[in-house]
């Protein structure tokens, strides 16, 4: 079934009318309920003073930074893990004990430790993006076709070449198919890191909006953060399409789970 | 008949011949739960300069392991091989070898996935290029250069996996049931151009297969190996004069080899 492009605007439309009738009709003050167009009218307001984009870049350039550390870090042990089984026993059980751990509950630790500035935020984002991705490295440096690594070791590969020409590509779907849960993620971890507390970032806009009833910044908040975690997802969706054109693309790739 | 065979031909290869490759009490062993599983039990065997020849056996007789380990993939547990008399381990040669699914990288183009070996010895991109597109040439996939693995068929993909494992011009062609996954019409045409582009290279040439015409069709030698432990049950010389044709299948010296192969494989 192909819906045409249009259709979700009208979707998204449609849906923001029955907002704006139900804030009317109920009769709900705006700090309840605001409707739409008191949103969007607080969005050009926290605009023009300057204090949406101020807030906005804190927070993108915590999840930017989280993100590279977050990836950094689950390539470099990924390989390590997948590589050695004895690397794997002794480090697995601390790796899955600390994804049971509820980052809501280490991040007032982590600011504690590091401070209520960006650093700790940059850390809880890297700590909720290294799982998914650590695990989708490990299965695909596993899932490198045996032939294969038997035909570049026929060849002669050196380590490096093994990693470059065959490692790297074999395992890039997967560790996309990673990333893209791990984009997402890292926007979750720095509004986390926001709220347990900093002096700047959506998050920290979100606490202020509640805090002083302006319920219409909290909307303004959360949307610009719906943007920012969609935005992300789309760059890695254009990666895939760049990076992985060689593989058989489905009539429609859908949104969620892409061309897994 | 086949002792006349066999004294033409010893000679021929002691006057004219000397061995590339010498495999000598060669056992393998695979350690397991109890005590280890013996793949093979002293080997020996030559291979002379541009000499074709395949290896037959039942399943599960050692012949990808012996494969394997001519390509320098596994070590022997024990036994010697040597290459030009220099024992194989100290200085590895190079080696072309074709699997039985064409095992092509599905990322690279055909002409990429031909070109590899030669990037991997790192010569400049140009060059590797354009060896690459003479040996899409010579196996006759020149116009396919750009396409990926996945849009060829089975025969296409092991013609590309054929040029790749000539490409950078080794020493020894080793083919581990190359035409396995083929079936039967397209496998004779590919031993026909398999014949063709030996010819045309002359390299030395190491085939498993488990088809009995196919390698009577091709091989210079048959070498068959026995149930596991693979022990050398029978060392084949096969010499139909070359270039060889279709009509050789239906000939009784044909025939009557085919029967000998037979009975070696069945076991005694």
């Amino acid at each position: 079934m192909a819906l045409p492009r249009y259709s979700v605007i009208l979707v998204l439309s449609a849906g923001l009318l029955v907002w704006q009738l139900v804030a009317g009709w109920s009769g709900l003050p705006p700090f309840i309920l605001p409707s739409p167009l008191q949103v969007w009218g607080r969005a050009v307001l926290a605009w023009e003073d300057g204090s949406l984009l101020r807030h906005s870049l804190v927070t993108l350039s915590e999840v930017l930074a989280g993100l590279a550390l977050g990836v950094g870090l689950a390539l470099a042990l990924g390989y390590l893990l997948a590589k050695s089984i004895t690397f794997e026993r002794v480090l697995s059980p601390y790796i899955i004990a600390s994804q049971a751990i509820p980052i809501v509950a280490i991040a007032p630790l982590l600011v504690i430790w590091f401070g209520p500035g960006m650093l700790s935020k940059i850390l809880i984002c890297a700590l909720i993006v290294f799982f998914p991705v650590l695990v989708n490295t490990i299965v695909g440096l596993r899932s490198v076709p045996e032939e294969l690594q038997e035909l570049m070791r026929s060849l002669r590969s050196t380590r490096w070449q093994m990693i470059r020409y065959l490692e790297i590509p074999s395992t890039l779907p997967v560790f996309l198919g990673g990333l893209r849960i791990g984009a997402t993620l890292s926007v979750i971890g720095a509004v986390v890191g926001e709220f347990a507390g900093a002096d700047r970032g959506l998050g920290f806009l979100i606490s202020v909006g509640r805090g002083s009833y302006d319920t219409a910044l909290v909307f303004v908040a959360v949307f610009t953060l719906i943007g920012m975690a969609l935005a992300l997802y789309g760059v890695v969706l254009w990666l895939e399409a760049r990076l992985l054109s060689w593989r058989q693309r489905p009539d429609q790739p859908t949104l969620i789970l892409g061309e897994e | 008949m086949d002792t006349a065979l066999h004294a033409d031909l010893s000679e021929q290869t002691a006057n004219q011949r000397t061995p590339i490759l010498v495999v000598r009490n060669l056992n393998v062993t695979f350690a397991n739960d109890n005590g280890g599983l013996r793949a093979l039990q002293e080997i020996s065997f030559s291979v002379f300069q541009q000499e074709f020849v395949c290896v037959l056996g039942p399943s599960g007789s050692g012949k990808s392991t012996l494969l394997r380990l001519l390509a320098g993939l596994l070590v022997p547990s024990q036994g010697e091989l040597l290459y030009y008399g220099k024992p194989l381990s100290e200085a590895r040669y190079s080696v072309g070898f074709v699997f039985q699914r064409a095992n092509l990288m599905p990322w690279r183009t055909v002409l990429q996935n031909v070109s590899l070996p030669l990037e991997l010895q790192q010569l400049p991109i140009a060059t590797a290029i354009a060896r690459a597109r003479e040996m899409l040439e010579l196996v006759g996939l020149q116009s396919f250069e750009s396409a990926l693995p996945r849009d060829l068929s089975g025969g296409m993909a092991q013609r590309v996996a054929i040029a790749r494992a000539l490409v950078h011009d080794p020493d020894l062609l080793l083919m581990d049931e190359p035409f396995g996954s083929l079936d039967a019409l397209t496998r004779e045409r590919m031993g026909a151009e398999l014949l063709r582009i030996w010819q045309a290279r002359r390299k030395t040439v190491i085939m498993v297969t488990h088809s009995i015409s196919e390698a009577l069709f091709l091989a210079d030698r048959v070498l068959v190996l026995s149930h596991r432990p693979g022990r050398l049950q029978l060392d084949l010389p096969v010499s139909f004069d070359r270039p060889r044709q279709e009509d050789i299948r239906y000939s009784p010296a044909f025939g009557e080899m085919a029967r000998r192969l037979r009975r070696a494989i069945a076991g005694p």
